[in-house]
């Protein structure tokens, strides 16, 4: 009897444990044995929610290889292959296209009343320089350029690999080392130039008559019209923001990181293509698109008619200055050119 | 034929940087030059962890797709080579990597690239496999005797393995699945546009 008493006795006790054990069960599974290591650990996902890069610290001398990832280099890389050859294809070969279109419609804009036979000076031997400097070195930075861009599309196919590879490496010694004649060639334009391309009330007017390009109209202007003042601020925003974004590729890590440098890059190819298509219709109004144009620069005169048709009120500031007589006489007879 | 990846478990990773330096000293990579880097998350906080981290050679390398002279090409192996004759050092690949791979020695005053270098999961480059021209540019070619990656090979944690992609995660799951953790293979997402399912 005293032995089943201690049974029941044995029993309750066990049931208590067994159901206080139960109860405590949930407390008990939040404290495993084992302690998780990567509770708190870093994880890939989690940092690129908060970056969308990885960072981290190296021991090697060279930190710049503290950057762990950065998947970012494939927006850059749709940039580079796909959005800047559309870019680039559209403003070059639609300027192109527009300039043929132009030509074919209005021809070369004649001296409508002929030439005088006498000229007048209108940019120095300097100021010619400086021009053919700055424009020798975009011709050529403009082809290697676009020879990164569209050469493995376009030139590669055509050449053996080891022939474009010899051509592209010598295109990139002429792109790094002309850039330093060409930024020295667009701080020369800007302020030799500066004086003659503030912005004024004669170019609002010009402007609003189309500049005479269509018709036979012809706006007056002083020095520079406004499409050249145009020109000009293109030249020397563009100009400085190319050489400011390609100096920072140039000099890889001195100035930013690699998002600095993907940056530059866009800015860099974005603005050189239509830079490119601007230049193209620059080249286009001072050859064949206009008679009397291309010698302002090639031999720094021009003939008094074609100064009195698109540039009058210059012209009447040069023969205040000088007095009429003073221009030079040319003889009337002048070999074809 | 396999496809070669490398993964490195970060849980194992000791920042001992032995693959960093057998990378350099089985290559003789230039000064200046790492093919192999560990880098430390978190450092000195609670999880951190490291990461050792070379060419992933990326399934549709973005390198290769940047490239302006075309000078990438993946061997039947999936590994990412280039050819230094053809390399222009423009920088182009650095700019897309992912994972800061390409490297440039610095040539002149003006710091201006010269060919580009990176891990070439130790096969080499387009020379004759074994070649004194192969080595002098590209460094050993392991893979074309028989052997893997050096790094992995000397791993002392065996935390970096590197073969054939399969085979690795398998590896690492195996892994997980028994000490029942793990932080997943860092940079396949990237570069394979796959995990491990752990
Ligand atoms: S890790 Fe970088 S260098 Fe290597 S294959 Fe991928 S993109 Fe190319
Ligand atoms: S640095 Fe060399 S390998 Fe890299 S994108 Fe330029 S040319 Fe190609």
């Amino acid at each position: 009897m005293a032995s089943f008493a201690r049974y029941v006795r044995f029993v309750a006790c066990a049931w208590t444990a067994l159901f206080i054990m139960v109860l405590a069960l949930p407390v008990s599974a939040q404290q495993p044995t084992r302690i998780d290591p990567n509770a708190s650990a870093v994880t890939e996902q989690k940092l690129f929610q908060e970056h969308n890069r990885i960072q981290g610290r190296v021991s090697i001398p060279d930190q710049r290889s503290s950057m762990l990832e950065q998947p970012a280099g494939r927006d850059w890389r749709h940039f580079r292959d796909v959005t800047l050859r559309w870019i680039g294809g559209i403003s070059i070969l639609g300027m192109l296209a527009i300039l043929i279109i132009f030509y074919l419609a209005r021809g070369m804009v004649r001296i409508e009343s002929g030439r005088s036979g006498r000229t007048i000076v209108r940019f120095s031997a300097f100021e010619r320089f400086v021009h053919w400097m700055t424009a020798t070195c975009f011709i050529i930075l403009a082809i290697s350029g676009l020879n990164i861009t569209f050469g493995r599309p376009l030139l590669l196919p055509l050449i053996n690999s080891a022939a474009f590879s010899e051509w592209s490496q010598w295109a990139k010694y002429a792109h790094n080392y002309l850039s330093f004649p060409f930024t020295l060639g667009v701080i020369l334009i800007f302020l030799m130039w500066i004086a003659g391309n503030i912005p004024n009330k004669v170019d609002v007017e010009w402007l609003k008559r189309g500049g005479g390009m269509v018709g036979h109209d012809h706006p007056p202007a002083y020095r520079f019209n406004a499409g050249q003042k145009v020109i000009y601020w293109i030249v020397v925003i563009g100009g400085g923001l190319v050489a400011a974004t390609g100096y920072q590729l140039m000099f890889p890590f001195y100035l930013t990181g690699i998002e600095g440098m993907q940056l530059a890059h866009i800015v860099h190819a974005v603005v050189a293509v239509l830079f490119v298509a601007v230049m193209l219709a620059h080249i286009y109004i001072g050859t064949i698109g206009m008679e009397g144009a291309f010698e302002a620069m090639g031999e720094g005169t021009v003939d008094l008619n074609w100064a009195k048709e698109h540039h009058s009120l210059w012209l009447d500031e040069q023969n205040a200055r000088t007095g009429v007589n003073e221009t030079r006489r040319q003889p009337s007879v002048r070999p074809a050119k | 034929m396999a496809r070669m990846k490398f993964l490195c478990d970060a849980d194992r990773c000791i920042e001992c940087n032995a693959c960093v330096t057998a990378c350099k000293n089985e290559h003789e990579v230039p000064w200046g030059i790492n093919r192999r880097r560990v880098v430390t998350i978190n450092d000195g906080k609670p999880g951190e962890r490291s990461v050792s981290m070379a060419c992933m050679h990326c399934t549709d390398a973005p390198c290769a797709a940047v490239c302006p002279v075309n000078c990438f090409y993946t061997t039947e192996d999936g590994v990412v080579l280039h050819s230094k004759d053809l390399c222009i050092g423009c920088g182009y690949c650095f700019y897309a990597c992912p994972f800061g791979a390409p490297q440039y020695p610095k040539l002149g005053d003006f710091g201006s690239r010269g060919k580009m270098d990176k891990c070439t999961f130790c096969a080499g480059g387009p020379e004759v496999d074994g070649s004194k021209a192969e080595y002098e540019k590209y460094g050993a070619n392991r893979l074309a005797e028989g052997k893997l990656p050096l790094c992995a090979e000397m791993c002392s944690t065996k935390s970096l393995l590197a073969g054939d992609g399969e085979v690795i995660a398998e590896i690492y799951k195996e892994r997980v699945t028994k000490r029942g953790y793990g932080s997943g293979a860092w940079g396949w997402q990237t570069a394979y546009r796959e995990t491990i399912a752990s």
